[in-house]
Formats: structure tokens, sequence, C-alpha cells
């Protein structure tokens, strides 16, 4: 069998395993078919923009996904709640801890559990999201940076960022796919010193996001790219189902953490951000960064404010045990259930069924905000520029593993 | 607005016989209907300006096996200004292209989330203006999420279970 050619040559393999949406003999004299992706550092992954032009500008693009089709739904189908828990964190591998929370809190909402978990563990689950959310942002506004040619603020970021993988790592041993958040509790308490240490981080990071704002944000050139580019009005962000930063830059004041306030996000003082279109118009590429950038403070705020009740009410105690609530054996009732969570990127659903006979989900489906919010690229970029149909898709700041599960 | 009050207002506009039945136990509560209405049920839905579901959530596909023999779709909707949400639930026979009218008309993102499901579980949406598959490739064969699926031996010469 190990000797054996798996792979055999065949003229008919190099036919487009996708073919393209467009043909060329259908296209008018005047409108090219250009191809962008899958392998493209602007496409932040496996996408595959099939762009019609006319000259320079866009006719219409059709994004080509699921390069990275990893089968998420069919394999929590075939396992027990917890064990897909490592899977949700390959969904968005940027914010590992918001999805794992999301779904954590799915599964304790079909137990019945919901709500009676230690003040402590709902806290340092808050804690390590909104860290991870930061490090989301932060891969979000350097990339950005690095897309439309600032390359400075990609390394500056990606070095604070380190400082959030390291601490995440410290509390349970994997920089990015954490599996720490566990249905009814938590892998570990944090470890010793993590409170101090988080502590320090934020007094850091405080003087890293007024550099961000000089050089990026305010950036003269950033804001010729940026500002009047990619307008997304409300009314049609919704009806397209967007979510999350991108929803608030376009000036609707809708966050899931304050509008569901689930976890102990109501007791936490932090404002919404939302885009007021001071450099162009309200919902344009820079309003979006403007916001995940205000964001980083926001969290800043939730996460000093955590650290407070983990060293005060709440704080580490010998004989607090973050798995006594874990559930030995998680059977639901038979139930439909519907869940969504406020992650970086937007709204995260799971829809489970539970058949009430067994251990595994009958279904279990993700709604991964990164998914619906690529599925409006067609309306903000066509009409514009090339270059602008880059600066739109790095201002949606997608993870193509959720867009692709 | 409760659950309650959004079944009656739906039962005073379509009748009575209209809901099917009621899943007090789903999370968001969920109306049982006819497959064959719902666009209607959604236009009422989203234009009524008590209920205003301005936001479709989610939509699932489930494929309840070859025992039962039934296929169901999930709509999970929401309105941002009044903060209420609802499920629909939708049950078709299984067969090799079941139908559902597509919600394309009256929310863009049905347009993605439906070509998922199509990809997926192989149900149809009627009325969909580019009904492709999105996450699979264009050439795979059966649909991964039916109960009954079996995987294809090879694809493209690559042998596919290893």
């Amino acid at each position: 069998m190990a000797n054996q050619v798996q792979y055999i040559f065949d003229n008919e393999n190099l036919r487009n395993s996708e073919p393209q949406k467009h043909k060329p003999e259908d296209l008018k004299s005047e409108e090219m078919l250009i191809n962008i992706g899958p392998q493209h550092p602007s496409t932040h992954g496996v996408l595959r923009l099939e762009v019609v032009t006319n000259g320079e500008e866009v006719v219409s693009v059709i994004p080509h996904i699921g390069y990275l089709h990893r089968c998420f739904e069919k394999h929590a189908e075939s396992m027990p709640y917890n064990q897909t828990i490592p899977f949700v964190d390959r969904m968005d591998y940027l914010a590992a801890m918001n999805s794992e929370h999301a779904y954590a809190m799915g599964v304790e909402k079909m137990l019945g559990i919901h709500g009676q978990l230690p003040k402590r563990v709902e806290y340092i689950r808050v804690l390590v999201a909104e860290l991870n959310r930061l490090g989301s942002h932060f891969v979000a506004l350097g990339s950005y940076g690095a897309d439309i040619g600032a390359l400075t603020p990609f390394f500056w970021m990606l070095r604070d960022r380190e400082h959030i993988l390291r601490m995440l790592e410290w509390i349970c041993g994997a920089r990015m796919l954490y599996n720490y958040i566990w249905v009814g509790g938590l892998f570990y308490d944090l470890p010793v010193g993590f409170e101090e240490r988080c502590l320090e981080f934020t007094s850091y990071i405080k003087p890293k996001l007024t550099e961000l704002d000089t050089l990026l944000i305010n950036n003269k050139i950033f804001i010729d790219r940026t500002a009047n580019v990619g307008v997304l009005p409300v009314d049609l962000g919704i009806n397209y189902g967007i979510t999350g930063p991108m929803l608030r830059g376009s000036g609707l004041k809708y966050d899931l953490r304050k509008v569901d306030g689930y976890s102990v996000y109501p007791e936490l003082d932090f404002d919404i951000p939302v885009g007021k279109g001071e450099m162009g118009t309200i919902g344009d590429c820079w309003d979006r960064t403007w916001v995940r950038a205000q964001e980083c403070r926001e969290s800043i705020k939730i996460i000093e404010q955590c650290l407070v009740q983990l060293t005060g009410d709440h704080k580490r105690t010998r004989d607090f045990d973050p798995r006594k609530m874990v559930p030995k054996k998680i059977r639901p009732k038979a139930q439909d259930l519907y869940v969504r969570a406020e992650n970086p990127k937007g709204e995260l659903g799971f829809f489970f069924r539970a058949d009430g006979r067994s251990d595994v989900p009958f279904r279990c489906k993700g709604r991964g905000p990164s998914f619906v919010n690529l599925s409006i690229i067609n309306e903000l970029a066509k009409g514009g520029l090339i270059a602008d149909l880059i600066a739109i898709v790095g201002s949606i700041d997608i993870v193509l593993g959720e867009v692709d599960r | 607005m409760s659950f309650e009050e959004i079944v009656d207002l739906v039962k005073v506009k379509f009748g009575g016989g209209f809901v099917l039945s009621l899943d007090e136990l789903a999370t968001p509560k969920a109306m049982v209907i006819d497959a064959s209405r719902i666009v209607e049920l959604m236009v009422f839905l989203h234009e009524h300006d008590q209920l205003y579901f301005d936001s479709l959530s989610c939509i699932t596909g489930l494929d309840n096996g070859a025992e039962a023999n039934t296929m169901e779709v999930a709509y999970n909707l929401y309105s941002i200004p009044y903060n209420h949400h609802l499920m629909v639930k939708v049950s078709i026979q299984r067969s090799e292209q079941p139908e559902v009218d597509s919600l394309t008309g009256i929310w863009k993102t049905a347009d993605w989330h439906e070509r998922e499901i199509y990809d997926l579980l192989g149900i149809n949406f009627t009325g969909h203006p580019d009904m492709r598959r999105i996450l699979m490739p264009a050439d795979w064969e059966g649909h991964p999420l039916r109960k009954d699926y079996a995987e294809q031996e090879f694809y493209r010469g690559i042998k596919v279970e290893y």
C-alpha cells in the first residue's frame, strides 16, 4: 500500500476544478476576466475572486470559496459535544477563545446549566475572549495596512499580538487553538501570577494603540486609500446579514455583548464605537478600520475590569475547581437551539439539534460571520477600481477557516 | 413581542390552520408551517410594522434520514429594532432533489446560506438566482450531510478515503 502510486497524471486533471461563472466568449469586447487568488497574500488566505473588469474598473466580483473546507459540520455529527471544541477552534483560528465561548454557551443552554457557573469561571472566559479579540483585531489592522502598502503596522501589530499569544500559551499550552473553555467550565484555572502579568500588558499596550493611530489610522496615505471606498449603507448591510465591526462601521450601534448581555458582560462597563464618517462617508473602509481600533481600547477596558474582579471579589482560592460543573456525560434533551455570540468578526451562531438519545449532536451548524460578511463583496466592489477591491477585501476582515469551515 | 403574540398575528393574517404546530422546546421558540407557503409568511414577517424581522440570522438544513423520510429547513429570524427572535421550520419529503422556495427576494443573505444547503444536503431552492455548489468542488458527487451519504471512491484519480 505504501508504495502504491495514488495520483496518476492525466490531462483532464488540469481542468479547473471550479469552473468560472463567466465565460470569456460571453463578455463584452471591452471586458476582461481576471482571476485573483487563491494563492495571493491580499486575499487573506485561500479565497479566489473572479473579477470582470472594464479597464481598471470592476464590473462584478464572484468569490469562489471552499478551498479550506474541512467538513466541520460532518465531523460534529460524529463525535460527542465536548470533543467538537477543538474543531470549533479551527473555524476562526484568530479568535478561537471567542468561538469556544459561543459553542460552550450553546451546549450549556441545552443542558440547562447556563448561568449557574461560578462567577470566576465566567470572568476568566470573558478575560481570555477579550484578549483573543484584541489579537484578532491586531491581525486585522496590521494585515490591512500590509494589503494597501503600509508594511510597518503589520510588524508592530504582530509584535504586540505576540504578548497576547504568549499569555494565552501560558494559560493553556497552545498559541492559537486552545481547547481551553470547556462545556461547563474551564480546562484550568489561571496560572499563578497571570493577573499581574496581564495588568502589565494592558499598561504596555495602551500607548501602542496611540502609536497605531498616528502610524496608520490617521495617516494621510491610508485615509486617501480607504475613505469613501466600499461604502456600505446600513439597510443593505442588515439585508445581507452583515454583523460585527462592519455593521457598526456603517453607524448602527449593534453589539451582541450589549444586546444579548450574555456571560458577565452586563456587569462590565464598555462603549460600542460606531462609524461616524469622519474622513469620508459613513460605512466606508476607513470607518470599519477605525471601529476596530476603537474596539481594541474597549477590550482593554473590559480586561482591566475583569482583572479587578479576578483579584478582588472572585480571587483565586485553594478549593476553586474550574471543572466542578463539567458534566460527566453530555446528553441534552431533544430540542433545537440557536445560540449566538459576538465574535471579533461579527455574530457567530450555532444551530444544534439534539435527539435526546445520544451524546452526539444530530445536527450542528456553524454560522460564521466571515462567511456571511464576505457575501456582500460584489455590492461593495462593483463600479470601483481593482486597487479598491483589495482595500475592500481587507476591510471585511475574513478568516478563510471560518468562511469554508 | 412575545412568541405567542407573533403566532397570534400570523394566525389572524393567514387563518388558524396555517401554523401546523408549535415547538415550544426550541430556543428561540419555533413554528412549523407548510413548505409551500414559506415565502408568503416571510414577506409578512419582514414587512409587518410590529414584527419587522429585518435580519435573517441563519438557515439550517436537516436530513432526518431514510426512516423518517423527511428533510427540514429551519430559519432563524431576528428583529434588530424590536429585539425579538423567531424560528420557522418547514418539513419536506425526502427525495433526490427536494424543493423549497428561495428567500433571496427578501433577504440577500439567504443567497449563500441556501447555496450551502444545496451543496451539503441537496435541497433545491426554486427561484434562487445562482444555484451552484459553494463549499465542495463543482464536480463532487453526492451531498455530504445526508445521513446516507457515502463518499465516492476516487475524485479525479485521487483516492478519497485514506
